[in-house]
Order: C-alpha cells, then sequence, then structure tokens
C-alpha cells in the first residue's frame, strides 16, 4: 500500500505495466473460459431458478416456486438426494479403504511386480460405459458368469442391477473395480514414507499394525484426505455408470426418444445429476432442472472448498 | 528382535534364529502373493468373461456357459459392420484428437504464469481453477446448452465440447501447473539474460523440460473424450450422425436385442485403442497419475 503513494521511477513503471500485460496475454484464454463456461452460465443458472421457463417461450418470473416444487412437491428429489448421499458415503469410503490396501500390497510384492501394477490398474482405464456394460453382463441373473460361480458355491444369487436392494452395491463394485488412480496416488505416497521411522518404530518394538498405526497412517494422511474429498465431488456428480446400468438392467436402450424408468429399479440408481438431465431436457421444466443444479454447486463447493483451505497444500503461501 | 538373541547366544543359535527369520520372510512372500493373485483376478476375470462372451455363438451367448463351444471371432466384424458403427469411430477419433490439441495449446501458457509469475490475484486465479475443475458439468449445462442451441446454432454436432477446449480445461491447467513449480527458477533467469522473451522461454526451455507432464495431460485428456457419455448425451443425441463410440455404444445392445455375444465384442473394440494407448504411454500417465495426488 505504501509503495504506492511513494512515487516510482518511470522505467520501474513501464516495467510493471509490461509484465502486468504480459501476465494478462498468458492468461487470456483460461480468462474468456472462465467467464464464457464458468461465470456466465453459473450466473445463468441461479437466474433460471427462480423463473419459469420450459427453454422455448420466454421466461418469466416464478419466485420461489420453482425451489417449493423441488423440495416439498417432487418426492424423486429426495430419493435423488438420498442415493446420491449412498454412493457419497459407502462409494468413497470402500474406495479409499480398497485403494489403500491394494496400494499397500503392491509395495509388498517382490515377483512381478511390474505384472501385478499393470493388471491392478487396467480396470481404471476402460470407458465407463463399456465398463459398466461389461458389469452388467457380468452380473445379470441368469446368464452372467457371477451368478453362475456363486450358485456353483451354494451362495445366493443376487439380481443386481435388476434388484433395488442390490443395484447400488453393484455399482459400488465397479467403482472398485477401477480403483487403478487411488493405487498408483497412494503407492507414490507410500514409497515417500522415510524408511528411518520405520526403522526407528522396529527398534521400539512396534508390529505391523503399530507401524501402520503410527508410522504409515500419519504420514499419508495428507493423500488419504485428498483421495475423501476429490471422491466426495467425483461421487456427486456420479452419472453415467448409473443412467446406462439402468439402461441396460431394465432392457430399454436404443439411442435417443425411447424412455426408460428413470433410476431404475424402483429408483434406485436415480442420482441427483440425473434429475438435472431429466427435468431439464426431458420434461422442459427448465426453472426446477436449475433449482437442482444449484443444490448440486451448493453441495460440491462445500466440498471444494476443504480443498481450497491453505493446510489442503493445493495453494501454496506467497 | 533377532539382533539381540543373536547376540546372546553365538553361533549355532544365531543360525537358528537366521532360519526363522528366513522362514518368516517366506511364509510372508507366499501370504503377499497369494492376495495379489486373488486381487489379479478380481481385476482380470471381468476382462477374459468379456472376451470369451464375445466369441460365443448367438445362442450360446444366452446361456450361463463360460467356455465359448467354437470360437466366432467373424462376430468382430459384424460388429464392425454396424450401420454407424465407423462414423462413430469417426466422430470419436476427431472429438478426441482436436479437443486434446486445444486444451494442451491453451492450458500450458496459463498453467505457466500460474505456476512462474508474480502478480496480484494469483492464489484467487488458482482457486478459481480448482472450483471449476471441482465442478459438475451438469451444473451449467442448461444455460451452456440453450447458448449453444439458440446463439451459435451448433448443437446436433460435437463443436460444442470441442470449442471450449481451445479456452483452457481446469484440470490440464491444474496438472501442468504442479508440474511447471517444479523447474528451478534459475533456467528461467538464464534465459532472460540470454536475452529470451517470455513467449521463447515457454517454447525453447520450459516445453523440452514439461515434455512428460504435457505427455500426461494430452493422454488424460484424449481419455477423457473418447470416454465422455454426459457432453455427447447432451450436444450430438439429436442428430445419429454425429454420435460417439461411448454414446453410440449403449444403442448397440438395443440395436441387437439380447445378443450379448456381439454387445461385448463392442465393448471390447471401444476399450482396446485405450489399452493400446496405455501400453505404449504407460510411465506418463502413471507420473501424471501421481501428479495429481500434490505434494503431501
Amino acid at each position: 500500500m505504501a509503495t504506492a503513494s511513494t512515487p516510482v521511477p518511470a522505467a520501474l513503471r513501464t516495467k510493471r505495466r509490461r509484465e502486468a500485460a504480459r501476465t494478462a496475454a498468458f492468461l487470456s484464454p483460461w480468462l474468456i473460459g472462465f467467464g464464457v463456461f464458468f461465470a456466465y452460465p453459473l450466473v445463468s443458472t441461479v437466474y433460471f431458478s427462480f423463473m419459469k421457463y420450459d427453454g422455448f417461450t420466454a421466461p418469466t418470473f416464478n419466485g420461489l416456486k420453482n425451489w417449493d416444487y423441488v423440495l416439498n412437491h417432487y418426492p424423486s428429489f429426495w430419493t435423488g438426494l438420498g442415493n446420491t448421499l449412498w454412493l457419497v458415503l459407502v462409494m468413497v469410503t470402500l474406495r479409499v479403504a480398497f485403494g489403500l490396501g491394494i496400494g499397500l500390497l503392491i509395495t509388498k510384492v517382490k515377483t512381478g511386480a511390474g505384472f501385478f501394477r499393470t493388471a491392478f490398474y487396467l480396470p481404471y482405464l476402460a470407458p465407463p460405459v463399456a465398463a459398466t456394460m461389461a458389469f452388467a453382463f457380468l452380473l445379470n441373473p441368469g446368464t452372467g458368469p457371477v451368478d453362475h460361480l456363486l450358485g456353483e458355491l451354494g451362495l445366493p444369487q443376487p439380481g443386481w442391477f435388476t434388484d433395488p436392494d442390490w443395484s447400488k452395491p453393484a455399482l459400488t463394485m465397479l467403482a472398485m473395480w477401477g480403483i487403478g488412480d487411488l493405487m498408483v496416488i497412494f503407492m507414490a505416497a507410500l514409497l515417500d514414507v522415510p524408511r528411518e521411522q520405520y526403522e526407528a518404530a522396529e527398534l521400539d518394538g512396534a508390529g505391523p499394525l503399530q507401524k501402520f498405526r503410527y508410522v504409515t497412517f500419519p504420514n499419508i494422511s495428507p493423500i488419504v484426505m485428498f483421495a475423501v474429498v476429490t471422491g466426495v465431488i467425483q461421487t456427486m456428480q456420479y452419472y453415467t455408470q448409473a443412467i446406462v446400468a439402468g439402461k441396460v438392467a431394465s432392457g430399454v436402450i436404443g439411442g435417443s426418444g425411447q424412455q426408460f424408468e428413470p433410476g431404475y429399479p424402483h429408483g434406485s440408481t436415480w442420482t441427483l445429476p440425473q434429475m438435472v438431465y431429466n427435468l431439464g431436457f426431458q420434461r422442459f421444466d427448465t426453472g426446477s432442472a436449475c433449482v437442482v443444479a444449484v443444490i448440486l454447486f451448493a453441495i460440491s463447493m462445500a466440498f471444494t472448498s476443504l480443498l481450497l483451505r491453505r493446510k489442503s497444500g493445493f495453494i501454496d503461501e506467497d | 528382535m533377532t539382533l539381540t538373541s543373536a547376540v546372546r547366544l553365538p553361533v549355532r543359535a544365531g543360525s537358528a534364529a537366521a532360519k526363522v527369520a528366513r522362514r518368516r520372510a517366506a511364509l510372508h512372500w507366499v501370504a503377499v502373493h497369494s492376495l495379489a493373485i486373488a486381487a489379479a483376478l478380481f481385476f482380470l476375470l471381468p476382462f477374459v468373461f468379456v472376451l470369451l462372451t464375445s466369441v460365443m455363438s448367438d445362442r450360446q451367448a444366452l446361456t450361463a456357459d463360460l467356455w465359448p463351444t467354437e470360437w466366432h471371432w467373424g462376430n468382430y466384424s459384424k460388429v464392425w459392420q454396424t450401420p454407424g458403427f465407423l462414423s462413430w469411430w469417426r466422430n470419436t477419433l476427431l472429438y478426441a484428437a482436436a479437443g486434446t490439441a486445444l486444451t494442451v495449446v491453451s492450458s500450458l501458457p496459463v498453467a505457466y504464469a500460474l505456476a512462474k509469475f508474480r502478480f496480484r490475484g494469483r492464489n484467487l486465479a488458482l482457486m478459481a481453477v480448482i472450483s471449476m475443475m471441482m465442478l459438475p458439468p451438469q451444473v451449467t449445462v442448461i444455460p451452456m446448452y440453450l447458448f449453444w442451441a439458440k446463439q451459435l446454432h451448433l448443437t446436433g454436432s460435437l463443436w460444442p465440447l470441442i470449442i471450449p477446449m481451445a479456452f483452457g480445461d481446469a484440470f490440464s491447467i491444474f496438472l501442468l501447473r504442479q508440474f511447471l513449480l517444479t523447474i528451478p527458477r534459475e533456467y528461467l533467469e538464464a534465459a532472460r539474460i540470454d536475452g529470451c522473451g517470455d513467449l521463447r522461454t515457454l517454447l525453447r526451455v520450459v516445453l523440452p523440460m514439461a515434455k512428460p507432464a504435457i505427455a500426461a495431460v494430452a493422454l488424460f485428456q484424449f481419455f477423457y473424450c473418447w470416454n465422455d457419455y454426459f457432453g455427447p448425451q447432451i450436444y450430438a443425441s439429436e442428430n445419429a450422425g454425429a454420435w460417439t463410440l461411448s454414446y453410440g455404444l449403449e444403442s448397440f445392445k438395443g440395436a441387437h436385442h439380447t445378443n450379448w455375444n456381439l454387445t461385448m465384442a463392442a465393448t471390447l473394440l471401444v476399450t482396446a485403442p485405450v489399452l493400446v494407448l496405455f501400453f505404449f504411454a504407460q510411465k506418463a500417465f502413471i507420473e501424471g497419475v501421481t501428479l495429481t495426488g500434490v505434494k503431501g
């Protein structure tokens, strides 16, 4: 602040101005992108949430009616919110725990490490639509190999994607199959834990569990936190797998036009992002779709703000 | 513990302790590798079952059989000849190639400025990048659709998905910035003393050093486009000529009713390019994933 009032040499001033112009030039693609593809649609979404609008005729002010409709007269909203929260809770927890377990395992493997690392990583690469269709086949009651094998072992054969009690666990299993991203992140973090700390713990007579509890976990906890927060944000967006699984399992697929029971079976795979699509693009209730979009935004931002704290390691001190 | 016992009891007991330690190490090896084999089965068997089913006859694919009695490799050519399949390939390649190229070109200068320039509002800009990265696409999709449909009349094509990538992709900017932070300032100072302008420094000094990160960003973006389902569903679904593989694949089972064999063959044909690309660029990819996990 003080420097602003003291006279600045002309040469320095031109230099500063040139630096500002340079910064603006380098940032320019993103500055435009930020305005056109982020700020504008965000403001617009909030605006439409207070409008009666079908996407065709001119929007008219509707007060809080869309909000009242979504929260009080649209029971699917609470079903979708409940499913999304179920997935956030169960899927993220299991994925992080499983990813950490697989990461630990791969750091202990001595023989064929390269093979195992590739094998564990590959499913993460399968395109979501392809992976979901593969799982719809694998878990298909009657013809799928999974129920076939369960039957041979004399175990119960669930209906998976066709049973409302089993559809979300089936999606969770699909998400755990594609654990490669977390495995690599945890593997890198585990290899970074200083060896001396393990040796010191061993001298103190610590067993494997104690070593994990007092050495490994404190060292990797920032990465665990990172995995949880990004996992929550990703799961808030959970869309493709849920919609494809529902369509394939219900047997109603075939491009555009054909409608299928959203969230099949019995709304058990119905999530918030699907609601935006269904309300906005199939029922042409743009106003209500924007209400759901604003709620989705609010929840996601609440979790994003955890990443934006200085402590998170994402933002560095100047 | 082995150390203290070895010190206390000389020679013979010491070798006994070593034997115990060796046996324990062997048991540990067996336990770890059995677990690893079990995990490998969980991750790989789905691929195997899908492959086996994809070559079954139409009739056998409807049974619970695991092993094909006859191997119908012709199923793959049947899938290939499905109306539309070739144009889905073309569209997907165009989307992925153009999207990747635009993303890299537009994101690198932004990442460089965020990593190496000192300016007011830098942290704010970084926070904005992270917020964009974390934003569910469904939040902004309605105004964006109206924008592309009513202002620019470009819906029914993939352009509404490709064009925004010329304006920086938040995830790519973030990943590139993380990498560029690790380039020592001295290199940039040296370039300046040699009379390089900022753009020349970026192209001649930073670009060659950042090749691994750029490769990782390019791969991620290529896979993102290849896998994208929501985008093509919103913007391209109304025009079957603009469909991509991920979007078309879903309609595939509809067209072939319950032909799991053809559906699984199509699934593998969509997955194969991604796997091939991964095997060629494995190192860059793994390094990229590690970079996103950031400094602890």
